[in-house]
């Protein structure tokens, strides 16, 4: 099948970009969308124009590389499904696509459709982990967890940090994000010590890094390729709002206490 | 006091001030709305209902002043995490689908500012009722009177009904997202917390109708 | 070269707790004053610069990738494996000891794999601590399921997700060293090359692949953990950013490079299905434990496959291995299916298919049953392949999957350069000839969280803590040769297409040293890299430039080194002259079984770079088996 291509090329950060149109002739239904993409890349260098640029890695839906959005949606049509996994059945023949980087003012574009999500390691930084030195550990059945805690704290877990929540919500809000983080830890025995102090640091640090706000339109959870629940995001912020009001924890910048 | 300033400055804390707010002023909606329905009950039910509000004295005006606070705090919050938002994405989409976002969620700022405007129209209307010299005739508890003169004007029938419709929308999305900005959401409660502003939205924008379409249609008079 | 591996005396139950004691030790305030470099942010990697970091050390981390969390540990579905004998079945340290030197096929060091099984516990331990969300019973205790190659359940799992639950503990910890300021994460940025100055490893050469900016970074040591070198063969179960360059720069710098040869191909991934193909599929190998697996009697019989008759299906595992049946080891499934393709008997398209049939499951136990067990697994299939394996049966073929060789590390997991340390799967110690299923993750963790911890100080103590600066002759003439590299990349402007090259090259890899391997094939293999490596830097086209990101240059350097690197593994797998493990001789076989030469090749063979143009030199050590006696396997 044949499609029409429409790109997002941008040199790199200082440039401004603009959509170009590509025709796709060569399209089989059985290929997946990157692939696609690498065929056109190669017809492109063929021709002696830059291939576009796009992250991608595992092209198994687990490392949260890919992130593009196909005809207004994050990772495109198919539910719960990363780019690397979409294929080109899909879509019909003569289809026009088109394709943009994420768009968030804390995911600056580097070039073409790559962008710099490095806001979310920050938030993470802030307080996206457990306090605990290797070696120090006690016999992990020591400390039984609910089967159902554990499963829900899976459930939040299973974020691969791609970014299509802030990509897809129209205030490129990076709640459903925070709040899977917040969630995991938050669910487990193991993460309650740090738990007030972590809800405040990590959404401090989601609103320093530009990210906007939650207007609870779920569009979040209908594009995340893992179906991350909104209902983390209600958790965030009873574990937030507590934390603020009612414990003395102010948050700080995080500074290392070994 | 530097947590509160923290907490309000936060974007949580922003959402937090504009649900408890808005969860206040549906409060006075949904009372306001029994208020009226005492309309359907004659002329005298109203009317001495309008008396014995007046006569509350200080504490209206402890309620007045309590209703500006909340409006003012829900929109110039409001408009700072709008504005915030705008901020967050500088560079639009050159094609934006929407999976799941419904009307309701994707018109918050038009239909609040509508609804402001209509605030401050019905304001002028029947509590200074600076529109028309027939109103300000009226006596001070002739609360009756003075909605069916008013909505015997298919204008202004039409406005309200159409403001109430605009309110229904507004909390239809307003209701069950405030439970979830104050974190009262589950997967039990889920479908539950998503229809109860959506039905309380119908329940108001249909009460409130009622007493123009009432007027109108002649049911009052 | 020296190959000491420096084992600790004593007996093997001992050795690393006696190590542990003997070893120097950095004072807590000195530790500030060494910089470790740690390339790879991977189980390894990651584990291994949080815990650095920890310690004091001051550590400079690299990766590749857009950030620390999408290392390719990210991928593995599986478990992980301790021998915590949570379960009572009669599990041990030693048993884990023994069953892994047993499926490496004889071809590991023992002291090495049993100071894995008593960290292994270690791991688990520190995993829950971080947070991981390991399946648990009702009880709240952990969960545990069994995995090929073992008779006991000493697998620890998170739904088909632990490697990244693994991995975002490593991430998490070492964000949480990053925010406290004593690790210097520098993502988006590759090594390009190692320096070496006085003997020593000294720093690297890194590209920022943003800005395009050539840095050297100097340090006391260096840490690669740098993963393993699958790509070789274009479609493997890798990432694709997976590559040798890391640890075949520092082989050229004098690094010898262990058993190439021994690369693992995993039987059950979802068959290519046309030339754009870029990756493979992996689908977890426990689907084996209830499907069956066919090919038709009849060379090229085109049919579906349900109406192909029972009479005319040949159930090959079943026939060939009544006893093991379709659970035959990873290496033996994968090469039966090969045969059966290589016969014309293959399904699919492209003929490069066998089925992996439920229908008998399903009739069995019940479509619920099987949806329980492996739903998820026949929704990723259906996805990817939009056939309904409730209906149809699925399309499966071997594809390469992991790689046991890599840098040559002793007991410490220093290399033969004092200084440079390998870890995970860049190194080659632990698997031998073939990796147990879910122990990957238990030794990219351990050499991370458990190992390098006390094998760095050792050496640190022992050198120099005076301030390094990456500004000595070494440096210097380092990153020139890879300014000089790039410039040539750039300036071939030739006709094909880097991914071309690397199809190519990744054919004759599969072809002639991939399942199964012979004199013929590896020589002519042997004959045909060069000459296409010849072609590439005459003929390949690399456009735009280097101060900016750009991906095809990336993707050259990668796809030269694997050039050069192709043509190793093809040499080491031509003078191993027996099969072990993953290594497969067509001509050392007793009726398609891997015949060992335990007199001859029971050794590690290390390659050391000998300058350009010029064979690499092939040294051995020897490796003895005092606690695990050597014993051929059988699965008839």
């Amino acid at each position: 099948m044949k499609l029409k291509l429409h790109v997002w090329r941008q040199k790199d950060r200082q440039s401004t970009g603009r959509m170009v149109a590509y025709d796709a002739p060569n399209v089989n239904p059985e290929m997946s969308f990157l692939e696609m993409l690498d065929v056109v890349n190669e017809e492109l260098t063929g021709k002696g124009e830059d291939p576009i640029a796009f992250d991608h890695d595992c092209r198994e839906g687990i490392c949260g590389s890919c992130s593009m959005v196909i005809n207004g949606t994050p990772h495109g049509p198919s539910k719960g499904t990363t780019v690397c996994q979409l294929h080109m059945r899909h879509f019909t023949d003569g289809q026009d696509v088109h394709i943009e980087p994420w768009r968030a003012k804390a995911f600056p574009v580097l070039q073409d459709l790559v962008v710099d999500r490095s806001a979310f390691d920050r938030i993470i930084q802030a307080g996206g982990f457990i306090s605990v030195n290797s070696g120090s550990a006690q016999d992990a059945n020591n400390l039984p967890v609910a089967k159902g805690d554990a499963d829900q704290s899976m459930d939040a877990a299973a974020c691969i940090g791609c970014g299509a929540c802030v990509a897809a919500c129209k205030n490129s809000a990076a709640m459903l994000f925070a709040a899977a983080k917040i969630s995991h830890l938050g669910l487990l025995p193991q993460g309650q010590p740090e738990r007030r102090r972590r809800a405040i640091n990590m959404v401090k640090q989601m609103d320093l890094e530009g990210f906007g706000n939650c207007s609870n339109q779920y569009e979040c959870e209908a594009v995340c390729p893992k179906e991350i629940s909104v209902g983390f995001i209600a958790r965030m912020n009873r574990d937030y709002l507590s934390s603020s009001i009612f414990s003395k924890e102010t948050g700080s910048a995080s500074k290392s206490e070994d | 006091m530097g947590w509160l300033r923290q907490t309000t400055d936060s974007s949580i804390g922003g959402k937090l001030i504009v649900a408890v707010t808005g969860l206040a002023m549906v409060g006075f909606v949904v009372a306001h709305l029994s208020g009226n329905l005492l309309v359907f009950g004659g002329p005298q039910a109203v009317n001495s209902y309008a008396e014995g509000l007046r006569k509350l004295g200080a504490l209206l005006w402890v309620a007045r002043i309590g209703l500006l606070v909340m409006a003012t705090l829900h929109i110039v919050f409001a408009i700072k995490l709008n504005l915030a938002n705008r901020a967050a994405r500088p560079q639009a989409y050159a094609v934006k689908t929407y999976r799941r976002a419904s009307f309701a969620s994707r018109s918050m700022l038009l239909t609040g500012m509508a609804l402001l405007g209509y605030i401050l129209f019905h304001l002028a209307h029947f509590t200074f009722r600076a529109t028309s010299p027939e109103l300000a005739a009226l006596g001070e508890y002739e609360v009756y009177q003075m909605i069916v003169l008013s909505f015997q004007q298919p204008l202004i029938a039409g406005l309200y009904i159409v403001s109430m419709l605009l309110l229904g929308l507004h909390l239809s999305h307003g209701v069950s997202s405030l439970f979830q900005t104050l974190g009262f959401n589950h997967p039990k409660y889920r479908s539950l917390v998503g229809s109860i502003g959506p039905i309380l939205g119908v329940l108001l924008a249909l009460g409130f109708s009622s007493i123009p379409a009432a007027v109108l249609f002649g049911l009052l008079k | 070269m020296n190959l000491d591996a420096k084992i600790p005396a004593g007996p093997i139950a001992d050795k690393w707790t006696n190590h542990k004691f003997d070893m120097k030790l950095v004072n807590p305030a000195n530790k500030r004053k060494y910089t470790v470099i740690v390339v790879g942010t991977g189980l390894a990697g990651g584990a291994a610069a949080a815990t650095l970091a920890e310690l004091g050390y001051n550590v400079l981390n690299f990766c590749f990738q857009d950030s620390p969390r999408r290392a390719h540990s990210i991928a593995a579905q599986g478990g992980i494996n301790a021998a915590k004998n949570y379960q009572g079945d009669g599990d041990s340290v030693h048993r884990l000891f023994y069953d892994t030197v047993k499926g490496g096929d004889f071809r590991s060091r023992e002291a090495n794999v049993h100071r894995l099984a008593e960290v292994s516990v270690n791991i688990i331990d520190q995993c829950v601590a971080q947070g991981v969300p390991f399946a648990r019973e009702y009880g709240g205790l952990l969960a545990n399921r069994s995995f090929g190659g073992a008779q006991v359940s000493r697998t620890f799992y998170a739904r088909g997700q632990t490697g990244q639950q693994l991995l975002l503990g490593a991430y998490q910890a070492l964000e949480r060293q990053v925010g406290a300021g004593t690790v210097k994460m520098f993502a988006r940025t590759e090594m390009l090359d190692l320096v070496v100055e006085n003997g020593r490893a000294a720093g690297i050469v890194v590209r920022d692949l943003v800005t395009g900016a050539i840095t050297t970074y100097a340090a006391h040591a260096v840490v690669m953990a740098t993963g393993g070198y699958g790509n070789v063969f274009y479609l493997s179960t890798n990432a694709k950013g997976s590559n040798v360059s890391a640890t075949f720069r520092a082989y050229k710098r004098g690094a010898g490079f262990a058993n190439p040869c021994f690369t693992q191909i995993h039987p059950t991934c979802i068959p290519v299905s046309g030339d754009y193909q870029s990756k493979l599929t992996l689908m977890s190998e426990s689907l084996r434990n209830d499907g069956r697996v066919w090919a038709p009697k009849k060379q090229g019989d085109k049919r579906p496959p349900r109406d192909i008759p029972e009479a005319e299906r040949d159930y090959y595992l079943e026939r060939k291995y009544p006893s093991y049946g379709n659970l035959a080891p990873r290496d033996i499934a994968s090469r039966a299916a090969k045969e059966a393709c290589d016969d014309g008997r293959g399904v699919g398209e492209s003929g490069r298919g066998v089925y992996l049939d439920f229908a008998a499951a399903i009739e069995r136990q019940g479509k619920d049953v099987i949806e329980q067990r492996y739903g998820n697994l026949f929704q990723m299939y259906d996805k990817i392949t939009a056939e309904n394996p409730y209906e149809m049966p699925m399309r499966i073929y071997p594809a390469v999957h992991y790689t046991m060789g890599g840098l040559w590390v002793d007991y410490n997991l220093q290399s033969n350069i004092p200084g440079l340390f390998v870890l995970g799967e860049a190194n080659f110690s632990d698997h031998g000839a073939n990796r147990l299923g879910a122990s990957a993750l238990m030794q990219g963790l351990a050499d991370g969280y458990f190992i390098i911890p006390y094998t760095l100080g050792n050496y640190l103590a022992g050198i120099s803590r005076d301030p390094v600066k990456a500004d000595g002759d070494s440096f210097k003439s380092t990153k020139n040769d890879v300014e000089v590299r790039i410039a040539k990349l750039l300036g071939s402007k030739g006709k094909r297409t880097v991914d071309s090259f690397h199809k190519e090259l990744g054919l004759i890899m599969w072809e002639k040293c991939g399942m199964a391997r012979n004199k013929a094939g590896l020589t002519e293999a042997l004959r045909k890299i060069p000459a296409l490596r010849e072609e590439f830097w005459q003929n390949v086209r690399v456009l735009g430039d280097k101060d900016n990101l750009n991906q095809s240059l990336e993707k050259a350097g990668r796809v030269a080194d694997f050039l050069e690197f192709g043509e190793i593994l093809c040499a080491d797998a031509l003078t191993r002259e027996e099969s072990c493990g993953g290594h497969f001789r067509e001509e050392y076989q007793d009726q398609g079984e891997a015949k060992r030469d335990d007199e001859h090749f029971a050794h590690a063979a290390v390659w050391e770079y000998q300058g350009e143009g010029k064979a690499p030199k092939r040294h051995t050590e020897a490796l003895t088996f005092d606690e695990v006696h050597l014993a051929t396997r059988s699965y008839k």
